[in-house]
């Protein structure tokens, strides 16, 4: 299967190894990957603002970057959000509506992509220790992630999976709100390292390398011992 | 910024540092989930349900008008007089002239929100009428003279030695913090006040516009109470709350239970169909119903957002929200707290001051999950942004987004601004935990990632070069 | 002015709905259809809410569920009679003194039986005589298994009050009186009342609770502190 990788602006400046597991995972399943190298940004920084014209500028520009492509993986719940559910808003009852409808059932979330499109569970990937999952909320409610990024790490061998608590309560990211309340952001990612801690985790895995950029700040900054891992890292491991 | 924002941003600092609160909320909260999930499973088909909800309350308001003459004449054919009121101050004199005519002294109340809105005790008590509220945790926080944390939980904030304190204080009587105890001393307390009232003033869940009836869910009894032992009997409702057909309480009745507290049904559910009649032996002489627009039919003119109009005010999604959680009921500064509240707010309040609102939330989308009439909450926050940005976004803001529009749209100027934002990086070193740093709001609890030496564009450049073509 | 006003508010509502919703918030089609439907609406509507039994034991057994959570004391009786003695069994435990009570088949000759101090509702009655009454004993209109509710009218309940303002609430039911689910409820008041409902109809769902002081139950906030439901099967 031809894949493109949309490796998000944040992605490709701060955690560009998460783009490179994530191609390994998908070549070792036999995909061809290519990387247009034209794109920057999916434009939901803009949007989640409220500046609907500015991001639909940004998306017009992903809109042709992704043109060609056959199948677009994301590494991100919240940006394959972006492009599957608010493109079609962005640009209804406007000439590129079609197309952004197309591009949206073509652009799939990592895990959703290796289960549903590729029929995978069992990735050959190998980490010895205990992992919780924290499920994104973009990936969960927008996109219906829950079940599938479960059942890849069940196969990863030497791996525990153990439910938090709080498994499905936002991590306080929420993109700017991070920066305009920061306060409540920080309580509410000290509730989600509670329920971290409260598992006995040594990984903190997830579909979204944004929360994962909260998480791993409030863990650091609190010298507190568990890691977070992209689900693409942990299914690259071996 | 606002002089609500300010307010916000403190009180959500003070929250921050109150871990010890925070707890309270939480554990309650999560008490209520748990109770809530075992009721839920018992439904043949939640889902199910809930859309025949959705679509009883959206008929309602998509045809509000034949709904609402509807209503008011089978009210008026039961001889109920009904009060049409386009704001607050229209509300609080029909309701001051009911008082008047009955030459009212002693008033009270069960819970309503909407009298909350037009800060009906304020007024009543400035004119020196004794205003008593019924339901307990109204109580509560009247004795406090404060607002409602919750609108439906209005004391969830207070632990049991606070209430004791308190009514040690206004009522000279709390032998222990056991809330059995605490709840026997309201109770005794307000006992004579039913009979002794003159009036009764209560809200209305619903109004029946098929059979002209109110309806009210409780579980105390106080608003049976306040219905039953006055001689007159008030009801002010929102004009959004009417519904077609009396057999829709079949089903908003348990949906607003379980939404609300987790119950299978609340414990009164009662249905007004006017004054006392002839044969009956109690119940007022008199019936008043308050209409109450006050901005709502602004809200109704937004295509888009229209549906928010749909709300029970069950307040689950205020429940499951993790802002409200960890910011509490007072920090928003509205009548209506929570997700919901964010929502309506602005377009009853003024977008300008109330915009706030909109941006404190992470949009996870907890609320639109679990609201039981399907309103699209955190996507009408969403919607508020945007109405915001267009209608008063501030000029340092707009430039932002015009510089990030142009540059994600160039990816050469996309390659600059990468290098330029690793040098500022390395440059802005000494700088940051300062306020000088651009990311110290974020920096000053957490630690904030430093740029990868490479980005992945050079990293997948590298790797291509290193790897052959496959075929 | 109210007239005003009313012109000015339906004239508002009529003006906003001129712009057609946006199909992003509507419900679906079919939901909408279903809602205005009669029979298979109720039919949809019991379907997708907790069931009533599909039978009378299987009512009566949820009926009793219900009744354990919500600690109603709920007393299927084999006859009238019985449901005297019971009751009798009652005043005594309790130290009954007074009893308000009012006309009716069932709720008479019980309220003779027990020959307490009796404050009748049914001609009109003084409120502060009613709240010294220790018992309320009323009829009702039916029962509701599948919510555990007792549903009251001012006409099967001797009133707004009876069945609220004394501490024990005693209601004497029939079997034929047991129904399934709310959607039944709401059917019988239709068919029963239809042409002039009583002024007040209410789902009694346990005894009068709260959970205001730190989300626990306490019993008797304002109304009840206990319910008892005596069905009579015989």
């Amino acid at each position: 299967m031809n894949v493109s990788l949309f490796i998000p602006c944040f992605v490709d400046q701060l955690f560009p190894h998460v783009g490179l597991a994530m191609a390994d995972v998908l070549e070792r399943l036999g995909c061809t990957v290519d990387y247009p190298e034209s794109q920057t940004c999916c434009g939901q920084p803009a949007f989640n603002c409220g500046y609907q014209e500015e991001a639909a500028k940004v998306a017009d520009h992903f809109l042709r970057c992704f043109s060609q492509s056959e199948q677009v993986v994301v590494p991100s719940g919240s940006c394959a959000a972006m492009v599957k559910h608010f493109y079609k808003d962005l640009f209804r009852d406007t000439p590129r509506e079609a197309e952004a409808t197309r591009i949206g059932e073509r652009t799939h979330e990592f895990s959703q992509f290796l289960v549903h499109q590729m029929g995978a569970s069992d990735v050959g990937a190998k980490l010895p220790g205990r992992a919780t999952f924290h499920d994104g909320c973009h990936g969960l409610r927008e996109l219906g992630v829950k079940s599938e990024p479960r059942l890849l790490l069940e196969q990863v061998d030497g791996l525990e999976l153990v439910e938090m608590t709080e498994a499905e309560t936002c991590c306080g990211f929420g993109g700017t709100f991070s920066v305009k309340f920061p306060q409540v952001s920080t309580s509410m990612v000290e509730v989600k390292t509670e329920s971290i801690e409260a598992t006995g985790a040594e990984y903190v895995v997830s579909n979204d390398p944004s929360c994962l950029m909260q998480i791993q700040g409030y863990l650091t900054r609190q010298k507190k011992k568990p890691k977070c891992m992209h689900l693409a890292e942990v299914l690259a491991s071996r | 910024m606002s002089v609500n924002t300010v307010q916000f941003q403190t009180d959500a600092d003070r929250m921050q540092q109150d871990g010890d609160r925070r707890e309270f909320l939480r554990t309650a909260l999560n008490g209520y989930i748990l109770t809530r999930s075992g009721q839920q499973s018992k439904y043949g088909d939640y889902e199910a349900a809930r859309t025949t909800a959705a679509a009883i309350k959206w008929q309602a308001i998509e045809n509000l008008g034949e709904h609402l003459e509807r209503f008011a004449d089978n009210l008026e054919a039961r001889g109920v007089h009904v009060h049409w009121c386009s704001d607050a101050a229209e509300a609080r004199a029909a309701i001051v002239g009911v008082l008047k005519k009955h030459d009212a002294k002693a008033i009270v109340k069960s819970k309503c929100m909407t009298t909350e809105e037009i800060h009906l005790n304020e007024l009543l008590e400035k004119q020196g009428y004794d205003v008593v509220e019924s339901d307990l945790g109204e109580y509560i926080v009247q004795l406090r003279r404060e607002a409602p944390y919750h609108f439906v939980f209005p004391a969830m904030h207070l632990k049991r030695g606070e209430i004791r304190e308190l009514f040690e204080r206004e009522l000279g009587d709390a032998p222990t913090d056991d809330p059995e105890a605490l709840t026997m001393i309201a109770r005794q307390a307000l006992r004579q006040k039913y009979l002794a009232a003159d009036v009764g003033i209560s809200g209305a869940n619903f109004g029946v516009a098929e059979t002209g009836m109110i309806s009210i869910t409780e579980n105390e009894g106080n608003a049976r109470l306040t219905t039953a032992m006055p001689k007159v009997h008030i009801a002010l409702m929102g004009i959004e709350k009417v519904i077609p057909r009396f057999a829709d309480l079949a089903v908003m009745l348990p949906m607003l239970a379980l939404a609300g507290t987790g119950q299978r049904l609340t414990g009164y559910n009662s249905q007004f169909a006017g004054p006392r009649q002839e044969g009956e032996c109690d119940g007022p002489e008199e019936m008043h119903v308050v209409l109450l627009d006050n901005h709502r039919t602004e809200l109704l003119a937004h295509p888009e957002e229209r549906d928010a109009l749909r709300c029970i005010r069950c307040g689950a999604c205020l429940n499951v929200c993790p802002v409200f959680k960890n910011v509490g009921g007072h920090t928003y500064g509205t009548t209506y707290q929570g997700p919901i509240g964010s929502v309506i707010t602005p377009h009853l309040r003024g977008m300008k001051d109330w915009k706030h609102l909109s941006n404190a939330s992470s949009l996870c989308g907890a609320c639109t999950e679990t609201c039981p009439v399907r309103i699209d909450l955190h996507h009408h926050l969403l919607r508020n942004r945007h109405s915001a940005a267009e209608s008063s976004g501030g000029w340092a803001e707009r430039m932002q987004m015009r510089g990030f529009a142009l540059v994600m749209r160039q990816p050469w100027l996309y390659g600059i601004a990468s290098s330029l934002g690793r040098w500022a990086h390395t440059l802005s070193r000494p700088i940051h935990g300062t306020r000088l740093d651009p990311v110290y709001a974020w920096r000053k609890t957490r630690d904030f990632p430093a740029p990868a030496p490479k980005t992945f564009q050079q990293l997948w450049r590298e790797r291509k070069k290193d790897q052959p073509p496959r075929h | 002015m109210p007239q005003d006003s009313k012109a000015a508010i339906l004239g508002r509502v009529r003006a906003a709905l001129r712009t057609p919703t946006s199909p992003q918030v509507m419900p679906p089609k079919a939901a909408l259809e279903l809602a205005e439907s009669g029979p298979a609406r109720a039919e949809a509507i019991r379907r997708s809410l907790p069931t009533g039994g599909e039978n009378y034991e299987e009512s009566k057994a949820l009926f009793a569920e219900q009744s354990a959570a919500l600690k109603t004391r709920f007393v299927p009786v084999p006859s009238l009679q019985a449901a005297g003695d019971e009751l009798a069994r009652m005043a005594a435990e309790h130290g009954w003194s007074r009893l308000g009570a009012h006309a009716g088949e069932l709720v008479t000759p019980l309220a003779e039986k027990l020959g307490l101090e009796t404050v009748m509702t049914d001609g009109g009655y003084d409120p502060n005589e009613l709240e010294r009454c220790e018992v309320g004993l009323t009829e009702c209109d039916a029962l509701v298994a599948q919510t555990g509710s007792v549903l009251v009218t001012t006409r099967s309940a001797g009133g707004r009050a009876l069945s609220v303002l004394p501490p024990h609430h005693v209601v004497v039911a029939r079997k034929s009186q047991l129904i399934g689910a709310l959607v039944d409820a709401y059917e019988l008041l239709e068919s029963r009342y239809g042409d002039a409902y009583p002024s007040f109809m209410t789902f009694i769902t346990g005894p009068s609770r709260t959970g205001d002081i730190e989300r626990i139950l306490v019993l008797g906030a304002h109304g009840p502190k206990e319910l008892t439901v005596l069905l009579i099967e015989g």
